[in-house]
């Protein structure tokens, strides 16, 4: 179904073109939404959602957009996006459309979105922007996620919201790493994550 | 046609707002109904969350209806006036002056016949707004339970607010010591308020978010000192 160079673009930005541990963009909300799974794994469905159908329209409107307000063009189209999952989240999922509160209208702003508008969906056919946007998403997503584990293990002792360290293990003392709920580990978590990767891939690594 | 000419651009720009306006227009329109109810439903499982009634998205409005028996609103003097206490829009009104103030009561019985009052409360925490319910027993005195909640204070520092280790704290402690009405203040461990009023032990972290929920409960219960007062005798 999918030919090598659809292939490519759906996979690649899972590991050697990650938006986010190679490319280094979208760092403000993973930093912002990773304390705790599951804003996370929203978090991740929403920016893909968004990301994919952004692709799509602007790769279908790519040779009317008229050169000089291309980028205000993929603003409102992303903004239109924004606004709708929002809306869908308050009307059937509302608790985590709390949790999320003002980090889903920052969709807008996440540099992966501009990006991939930019660079791919302008020059490509829809299907091919579909599978970038769902590719990049993923990428993000999965970035997202690992750091999130981590964060909520070691910083409340949960996973999801339900308590996975013992009791007992408080009982002979010890403590969850508040340090770990605060953006700074995010930060420092999000470096661990590129580290091994770029150990694992030695052809990322600059000379 | 030349897609780089002003004309093309303005109609092109032109054409897209009025598209994408439709659009978000029928999305918000469509889905404002089901976006209310939600809004209604986490109203009401907060204040049952005051009277120690766990609820979720499914029963919390059966719950409701069987527990909230009475609503209220009331002035500074605790007497009655007009309008429905569910929709008082408890953010405006804490800004007002006490004396404005419309006051919601909401009276729940329990299953064991106790009657509790429950009172809303609205105030400023680190980063946005903070909001609970507390309600009290019939002396008008003993807090019952109380509620928190939060928009984005930090979380596992500030946000522990809204978790029952912080909120239980209140379970049993007074808002009037010696005929006077002191709230209930929030301190560091080992500390004591210095006006004698009774206290609960503040989020080591959460320094601002606890010293916001000591004002607010001062700025939003104090106003119902007379009705307090009055379910006292």
């Amino acid at each position: 179904m999918l030919s090598k160079k659809t292939k490519q673009v759906l996979l690649g930005p899972l590991s050697k073109n990650n938006p986010v541990i190679v490319q280094i963009l979208g760092i403000c909300s993973a930093l912002a939404v990773t304390a705790k799974l599951e804003p996370a794994f929203v978090m991740a469905i929403s920016v893909t959602a968004v990301l994919a159908f952004a692709n799509v329209i602007i790769s279908l409107l790519r040779n009317t957009i008229p050169n000089s307000i291309r980028i205000i063009v993929q603003l409102v189209v992303v903004a239109a996006l924004v606004i709708i999952v929002d809306q869908v989240l308050k009307a059937y999922a509302y608790d985590v459309s709390k949790q999320l509160s003002v980090f889903v209208g920052l969709i807008i702003t996440n540099c992966i979105l501009m990006g991939r508008l930019e660079a791919f969906a302008l020059g490509n056919g829809p299907w091919e922007s579909f599978l970038d946007g769902v590719g990049n998403g993923i990428g993000y997503g999965i970035i997202l996620v690992i750091v999130a584990f981590f964060r909520e293990l070691l910083g409340s002792g949960t996973l999801f919201g339900y308590q996975v360290i013992p009791q007992a293990f408080y009982d002979w003392g010890y403590e969850n790493n508040g340090l770990m709920i605060l953006p700074p580990m995010a930060l420092i978590t999000v470096a661990c994550i590129i580290w091994v990767h770029r150990s694992r891939n030695k052809d990322l690594q600059e000379k | 046609m030349n897609k780089q000419s002003n004309g093309y651009t303005i109609i092109y720009a032109s054409v897209m707002v009025v598209v994408v306006a439709a659009v978000l227009a029928f999305a918000s329109l469509s889905l404002k109904p089901q976006q209310t109810k939600n809004v209604e439903i986490d109203k009401m499982k907060q204040i049952l969350s005051s009277v120690n009634i766990s609820s979720d998205a499914t029963n919390a409005q059966d719950l409701y209806k069987k527990y909230i028996v009475d609503s209220y609103i009331i002035d500074k003097q605790g007497d009655k006036i007009e309008g429905n206490a569910f929709d008082v829009d408890v953010a405006a009104q804490v800004k007002l002056d006490p004396d404005k103030r419309e006051l919601p009561v909401f009276v729940c019985r329990l299953d064991d016949g106790a009657e509790k009052y429950i009172f809303p409360m609205y105030g400023a925490g680190l980063w946005g707004p903070i909001w609970g319910y507390v309600s009290v027993d019939t002396d008008g005195d003993t807090i019952y339970g109380a509620f928190f909640a939060h928009q984005g204070e930090t979380p596992g520092l500030g946000a522990e607010i809204e978790k029952p280790m912080f909120s239980d704290q209140y379970q049993g402690k007074h808002f009037f010591v010696d005929g006077d009405f002191k709230s209930v203040a929030v301190e560091k461990k080992g500390q004591k308020p210095v006006n004698g009023a009774e206290y609960v032990d503040a989020i080591s972290g959460g320094t601002i978010t606890s010293k916001g929920v000591q004002s607010m409960m001062q700025n939003s219960i104090a106003p119902y000192q007379n009705f307090l007062k009055s379910l006292k005798k």
